[in-house]
């Protein structure tokens, strides 16, 4: 039978140390599976914040929104301005990137949390379609529409110019003199993605996030219980848009431009998939799932006919040739098949995502380990 | 005692319900008194449950009022609202959480009655609300569920889950704890041990209306019983009046023992 069990203060710190640690030598452990460059690492610190603040709307509170992706776009729209206007400095940028979001969440949080189930899924995307066909057509002022918001020499900068502080070449983001490319992008990204871990480690353990689940296992027991439901979702929506926005400011500061795109339905629907490819309502679940696709998007999209031609070199011609035939379309552009049964698979015989996988490999590791035990002891029995 | 001396909690005055053309609820007029145990009985579609729900806000009335404590619940006061005034309920079908355990299940209604409709506190960590957790574990080990209490609530049988529902009002110290079939699926082991419960309640001065089929469970609880045929109350008095009742033999009761 399952159970809850309350984690005691020792396991969670215990849980954060090994995220820490696990985080911070990324470039080590990156090398062996061929994701050990900064780029990548950059993205999974950065979808992985998107998605561990996703998690907390949808994994707690059961609210799918599917338009996640405007706060994300609103996050490096206002990080691009923030290096425009004030300073290169990423602090800033982050901060203010932050409450933009979260303010913007909260209006668009307020009108599509009259509705529930489908129809407030709907009108997030519906919010958030909106969002990105302003910032092209008429909001072009500011987000400069299809060519994209960019960082230029002779933009004000009004506290770096105060400070006698002149930028040489392109402007790029920096922390007090770092320049946040590389490695330096990846281990800023990796910093905030530990604070967002605790955050989120946090809320889960919290009564606050007792109550979220409460609303997600029985709304209506909720009402009747005492409690009004939706200030608690509203909150939740607007932290997880905060997550969101801090997210897109972190790709706009390790590359200093920002585009519509990025607030694109589709971008909103990748969220979705990595919270449940990962586990929903799972601590690491949503980083693990994260990290998942945008390895497979980075690996096999780069892999293509030459590589396939090479790999079944072995093989006799025709037969290298079919399995070239056979296997290019799952690769190169069309790696999104691959990903595509790859979810399929994970959603039919894991329901509960990745994390289900790795709870029953160890609850059936477990079991092996209870029955080697007890055979030894019958051995011994027997031998007595 | 004269009328004056009595305390009433609840009183419904002229409610009237419809659903399309059937007359649900035909001019309620009841009043609830402190202290007691209120049963409403009636055969299957007598509108006992719609009574119940225009009480917690689940249903408005198309006329009448609501008095609880001085204010009127039909005039726009929400299910929460309602709740934190100090009107708790156990469903027909049992509500509770089955994704948490029973435990938190418990937990969460006495969070309701110490923090109110909203509070935002997510720094604080669960496991040092040691004080609501030792209340719930204490409630859950009188009612004999304290064992396995880390369990799904989900898993539970349908008559455990009633006996967590009730837990659930409990821990509220409702003034008024409107009970609807509590003892519905039970087995007769089970359903005896929950009037004694409820008969221990009793004890503790709340006041309760309670809505049941079971002849044996009413007349062991209640101080009062109004009789409901056809969205109609046909007769109200203690449980040896009713008995007795002509009216209430023909309408209700048939050829059935009492």
């Amino acid at each position: 039978m399952q159970t809850i069990i309350p984690s005691t203060r020792t396991r969670d710190l215990a849980t954060l140390v090994l995220f820490t640690l696990f985080v911070l030598t990324a470039p080590l452990w990156g090398n062996l599976i061929g994701a050990g460059y900064p780029d990548l690492l950059q993205k999974f610190a950065i979808f992985g914040l998107f998605a561990i603040g996703y998690n907390i709307l949808f994994g707690l509170t059961g609210y799918l929104s599917f338009g996640h992706a405007a706060f994300l776009g609103v996050g490096s729209y206002v990080a691009v301005w923030s290096f425009k206007l004030l300073s290169m400095n990423a602090i800033p940028a982050v901060i203010f990137a932050v409450l933009f979001s979260g303010v913007f969440a909260l209006i668009i949080g307020f009108l599509s949390l009259r509705r529930t189930g489908i129809y407030f899924s709907i009108l997030t995307l519906a919010f958030a379609q909106m969002s990105y066909n302003l910032a092209y057509s008429v909001l072009t002022p500011i987000t400069n529409g299809e060519t994209g918001l960019r960082v230029l020499r002779d933009d004000p900068r009004v506290i770096d110019n105060a400070l006698g502080i002149v930028q040489q070449g392109s402007p790029l983001g920096d922390f007090f003199g770092i320049t946040l490319t590389g490695y330096a992008g990846f281990y800023f990204c990796a910093v905030l993605l530990i604070l967002g871990f605790w955050l989120s480690l946090k809320i889960f353990r919290s009564p606050f996030g007792m109550k979220l689940m409460a609303i997600k296992s029985n709304q209506t027991r909720m009402e009747y219980t005492g409690f009004n439901p939706r200030p608690y979702l509203l909150t939740a929506f607007v932290i997880s848009g905060m997550y969101a926005g801090l997210a897109g400011s972190l790709m706009a500061i390790v590359d200093p431009l920002a585009g519509a795109e990025r607030m694109q339905w589709t971008a909103s629907g990748e969220v979705v998939l990595m919270t449940i490819l990962g586990g929903v309502g799972t601590l690491f679940g949503p980083i693990i799932g994260a990290a998942t696709i945008k390895y497979f998007e980075n690996i096999f999209s780069a892999i293509n006919d030459q590589v396939l031609e090479n790999t079944f070199a072995f093989m006799p011609d025709w037969l290298g040739s079919l399995m070239v035939t056979i296997t290019g379309p799952f690769v190169g552009e069309g790696w999104h098949l691959t990903l595509g049964v790859l979810f399929m698979a994970i959603i039919i015989f894991m329901p509960g995502g990745l994390m289900e996988g790795f709870r029953r490999m160890t609850s059936w590791a477990n079991k092996v380990d209870a029955d080697s035990i007890k055979a030894a002891e019958n051995a011994e029995g027997d031998a007595k | 005692m004269s009328d004056q001396d009595k305390e009433f909690v609840l009183s419904i005055s002229g409610v009237n319900k419809t659903f399309g053309g059937l007359q649900a609820l035909s001019d309620i007029n009841l009043e609830i008194e402190k202290g007691k145990t209120h049963a409403i009985i009636g055969p299957n579609g007598a509108g006992k449950s719609t009574l119940l729900n225009t009480c917690i806000g689940l249903l408005k009335p198309d006329n009448g009022a609501i008095n609880f404590g001085g204010r009127d619940l039909t005039k726009g006061m929400t299910p929460h609202a309602i709740n934190q005034a100090g009107i708790s309920r156990v469903f027909q079908t049992p509500q509770i959480f089955p994704e948490l355990s029973i435990l938190q299940n418990v937990m969460i209604p006495a969070f309701a009655k110490r923090d109110g409709a909203f509070t935002f506190n997510p720094f604080k960590a669960l496991r040092n609300e040691k004080q609501i957790q030792d209340e719930a574990m204490a409630l859950l080990e009188d009612l004999g569920m304290a064992e396995g209490a880390q369990h799904h609530a989900g898993n539970l049988s349908r008559g455990n889950k009633r006996r967590l529902e009730l837990a659930m009002c409990l821990i509220q110290h409702p003034k008024l704890l409107l009970l609807d079939e509590p003892t519905a699926g039970m087995a007769r082991h089970d359903t005896n041990r929950t009037i004694e419960l409820l008969k221990k309640i009793k004890e503790s001065g709340m006041t309760k209306v309670i809505i049941e089929h079971d002849m044996h469970v009413v007349f062991s609880l209640a101080d009062r019983i109004s009789v409901l045929a056809q969205g109609a109350i046909i007769a109200e008095g203690t449980p040896d009046e009713i008995k007795g009742h002509p009216k209430v033999r023909e309408a209700y009761l048939g050829s059935a023992e009492i």
